[in-house]
């Protein structure tokens, strides 16, 4: 395990005394992508449960420079200071090899910031952008995201006597970023740290746009002990909820097939946004969400045999 | 020396650009500046300047790119109009509270509904409380000198406040005009070099902008702003006789137009200052003492200086080309009528809401606003506090 | 240059920029949870698992990066690194509140037993 006691030597660039949650995913992503590169870092973050925990004024945790103007404006944000970084560069104000980093949540990624990330992507600045998605609007008191899985229990799909939550699938904002052609595209967890460090390494070397989908469980709103975090991911990824792939170039290639593909119940029974998933009466919902599950695990197959 | 060129506004503005430069421009096209960034990328493509455009997917976008350019450290410039400053108007508070020094050209147009592209004051009136240094401009000349005077102004490191530099849409953006270009070499040295306080990109220093502030840090904020922002009167004041002195063109916080011995007087901001300047030369012939101020830098407001102007005119009208619906009165009747409330002998002021959607206002309309005053002014009664100019039907109050 | 909290206005950096990074370790969490972890060196491998999934960076790391014991000023008790620990007797969560009534040294004990 000599890589991560190398890792832990260097400076911790996400400074302690943030007040997130116990438990929370969040920091444990964006420590991952600050331990794993020497590159110098610049990011631009949405607002969201992160970054009003980490920059609260007169406190901030960040050992990068690090600007939070909006919920909806990371990409354009970051593609500004890319932008400057060039003049910078051409002028020769700085010789530092600077990456940039837009962090945003699922909010700030799927929903209102889906213009400007696009946007992004498109004009090809040399960025990484990392969602960290929790599936719903965790900061502002668990409302429904575009990112919500179906049927969860979230307080504007909430589960009633007529209701059952969420009535439509997620988006599915991976092959959104993909249809931009651009040459780094990945979905990660925080629980496969290794897998996720080096996409994180990829999407910060690679020239041009690279886009990161990372999941995060949230122990608040996905109602599950704090110390579950971490196990609550793993368990996406062995019920292939969430699966771990990456597209380069357009080939896609999985990173982890389990080898005994859990049923979804598995993943549900741990958290709290879908207990009425597992009730009698809520059985064919269960059959929808393992054919959701089943329909985009086997075109992910099909593609990587395919070599597409 | 500058040479003479007869060119639109909107292209004056582009040669000011041109030769200052700016590190990054994010821009979205949008009537009537589009004119503006085609220019730009076209000076761009042909090597005259080097400014790396960033050609973003909507207005919010612009702002939020020049944002992130301006605090990453270096000169940063946009433009738009309308819907546009609208639409970025979220992000037009984050560059001011920030403190980022953003230039921005504004084609003020009307806003929708109904659609309109012609120009009023209804878009930059939006955002007046935004805490941006505000500057109406006349005519082409007066565009193209302040905005060069505006970055100037805005990089000042007690000011350290964006700037919107402003013109009336399509009467000067796409009017063709006499204007004097200056040489790039004397423009670029009477603007300098920028050296940004707070950079992102000088990493050795790891600056956190934009964090947030609970009700116990929030208030001293905002007055931090505030007290930037009061800091530019001085500036905007200095630059304008510093460009005087480089240029022959001086410039104040408004132009008073024959108001010293003047019992009646129009306040006014921008293209139609110059009809009503010729009104009011007419009526001088004909022996009124008629006189107009012209607002150049609407925020901040130069209460004093008002005061100072208007203090011995009997009777004031204040021609604003917005509506601010519901309020009582219209934004320059407001400030204006305000800062006169101190004043002893204090004038009455009427107002007037012209040229809303490009609307023409012509010379008749000033010579009637004109008898107007003289009329209050020698019977001492008011009648309506507010009307229009040149709309069809009977505005009652 | 430091900005405390409840400055005056005039005392703000413009823009109200921070320019002290990392300042929030001024700010202490570890007084959050009703839980903590507790470490037995001895059985420890230092696979840095617990310290790679803290989200409060409160992992203490020695110059080797080996794990060093628990920052207990930002520990906020969430008790993952427990969770993570591949090794069943080195990290284990406990109440504060035993800690403090019976000393460490029984607490860690009876968690750990032996020694």
């Amino acid at each position: 395990m000599a890589f991560l006691n190398e890792l832990a030597k260097r400076e911790e660039r996400l400074a302690p005394g943030h007040r997130l949650c116990p438990g929370c995913g969040q920091p444990i992503i964006v420590r991952a992508l600050l331990n794993i590169t020497d590159y110098e870092i610049v990011i631009a973050h949405a607002t969201g449960c992160m970054e009003v925990c980490s920059g609260l004024f007169p406190y901030t945790s960040w050992r990068v420079p690090w600007i939070h103007s909006a919920f909806e404006n990371a990409a354009a944000t970051i593609a500004g200071a890319e932008a400057m970084y060039k003049v910078w560069k051409r002028k020769g104000k700085t010789d530092k090899d600077i990456k940039f980093v837009a962090l945003a949540s699922d909010g700030g990624t799927y929903d209102i910031g889906l213009q400007a990330l696009s946007g992004a992507l498109e004009r090809w600045h040399n960025f990484l952008y990392v969602c960290i998605d929790n599936q719903a609007y965790q900061n502002t008191g668990v409302q429904r995201s575009s990112a919500s899985p179906f049927g969860s229990n979230t307080t504007t799909t909430p589960v009633g006597k007529v209701k059952k939550g969420k009535e439509q699938p997620r988006k599915d904002i991976v092959s959104i970023a993909e249809g931009h052609h651009i040459p780094y595209v990945a979905q990660g967890s925080p629980h496969a740290w290794r897998d996720l460090m080096n996409k994180m390494k990829q999407g910060l070397e690679v020239e041009g746009p690279a886009y990161l989908n990372v999941i995060q469980p949230c122990c608040l709103g996905w109602r599950f002990p704090p110390d579950m975090t971490i196990e609550v991911a793993r368990m996406s990824a062995e019920t292939c909820v969430w699966p771990l792939y990456e597209v380069i170039d357009g080939a896609i290639k999985i990173n982890y097939k389990p080898k005994k593909k859990l049923p979804i119940e598995e993943y549900f029974k741990m958290q709290g946004r879908f207990s009425h998933f597992l009730k009698p009466e809520n059985k064919d919902m269960l059959k929808e969400a393992q054919r959701l599950t089943d329909k985009q695990w086997e075109w992910l197959l099909k593609r990587e045999a395919a070599g597409l | 020396m500058g040479k003479k060129v007869a060119l639109m506004g909107n292209t004056a503005t582009a040669h000011a650009i041109r030769q200052i430069n700016p590190d990054v421009i994010a821009a979205y096209p949008i009537t009537p500046s589009s004119d503006i960034p085609m220019a730009v990328a076209s000076f761009i493509a042909d090597g005259l300047m080097d400014t790396e455009l960033v050609t973003v997917e909507s207005e919010h976008s612009a702002m939020s790119a020049c944002v992130g350019a301006s605090a990453a450290g270096g000169r940063v410039m946009t433009i738009t109009a309308a819907q546009g400053l609208a639409l970025m108007s979220e992000i037009v508070y984050i560059a001011s509270s920030l403190r980022l020094p953003i230039v921005t050209i504004i084609a003020a147009r009307a806003l929708s509904s109904p659609l309109n592209i012609h120009g009023d004051h209804s878009d930059v009136m939006e955002v007046r409380d935004a805490g941006w240094i505000q500057l109406f401009c006349e005519d082409s000349q007066e565009i193209y000198d302040s905005t060069i005077q505006a970055i100037k102004i805005s990089e000042n490191k007690n000011v350290l406040t964006p700037v919107m530099v402003i013109m009336d849409g399509f009467n000067t953006s796409h009017s063709v005009e006499i204007w004097e270009m200056e040489e790039d070499k004397r423009v670029k040295e009477f603007i300098g070099e920028y050296t940004p306080k707070y950079p992102l990109l000088d990493v050795s220093r790891k600056i956190t902008y934009g964090a947030w502030a609970p009700p116990a840090e929030y208030s001293e904020h905002k007055v931090s702003q505030l007290h930037g922002l009061l800091q530019s009167p001085s500036m905007v004041k200095k630059v304008g006789e510093d460009f005087g002195k480089a240029f022959g063109r001086n410039y104040g916080i408004f132009e008073a137009y024959k108001l010293d011995d003047a019992d009646y007087a129009i306040v006014i901001m921008g293209s139609a200052a110059g009809t009503a300047k010729d009104v009011v030369d007419a009526l001088r012939e004909n022996g009124v003492k008629a006189g107009l101020l012209k607002m150049r830098m609407f925020r901040p407001f130069p209460a004093d200086e008002v005061k100072e102007a208007l203090g011995n005119v009997k009777v004031v009208a204040t021609l604003d080309r917005v509506i601010s619906a519901g309020a009582y009165g219209s934004p320059l009747f407001n400030e204006i009528r305000s800062a006169l409330y101190d004043v002893p002998q204090r004038p009455i002021v009427i107002d007037y809401i012209y040229g809303l959607g490009g609307r023409d206002t012509q010379p008749k309309h000033f010579k009637a606003v004109y008898e107007n005053l003289k009329k209050i002014a020698k019977t001492g009664k008011v009648g309506k506090i507010l009307d229009f100019i040149n709309i069809r039907g009977k505005w009652e109050e | 240059m430091k900005i405390g909290e409840k400055a005056k206005w005039d005392e703000l950096l413009t823009g109200g920029v921070i320019e002290d990074p990392g300042n929030s370790v001024n700010y202490k969490t570890g007084s959050w949870g009703i839980e903590k972890p507790i470490w037995n060196k001895d059985a420890c491998i230092n696979c840095m698992f617990c310290w790679v999934y803290c989200p409060d960076s409160a992992i203490k790391v020695d110059k080797d990066g080996n794990m060093a014991g628990i920052d207990c000023d930002f520990c906020k008790g969430c008790g993952l690194c427990v969770k993570e620990c591949p090794k069943p007797n080195a990290l284990a969560m406990v109440l504060k509140a035993d800690i403090e009534k019976k000393g460490m040294d029984v607490v860690f004990k009876e968690t750990f037993g032996g020694k």
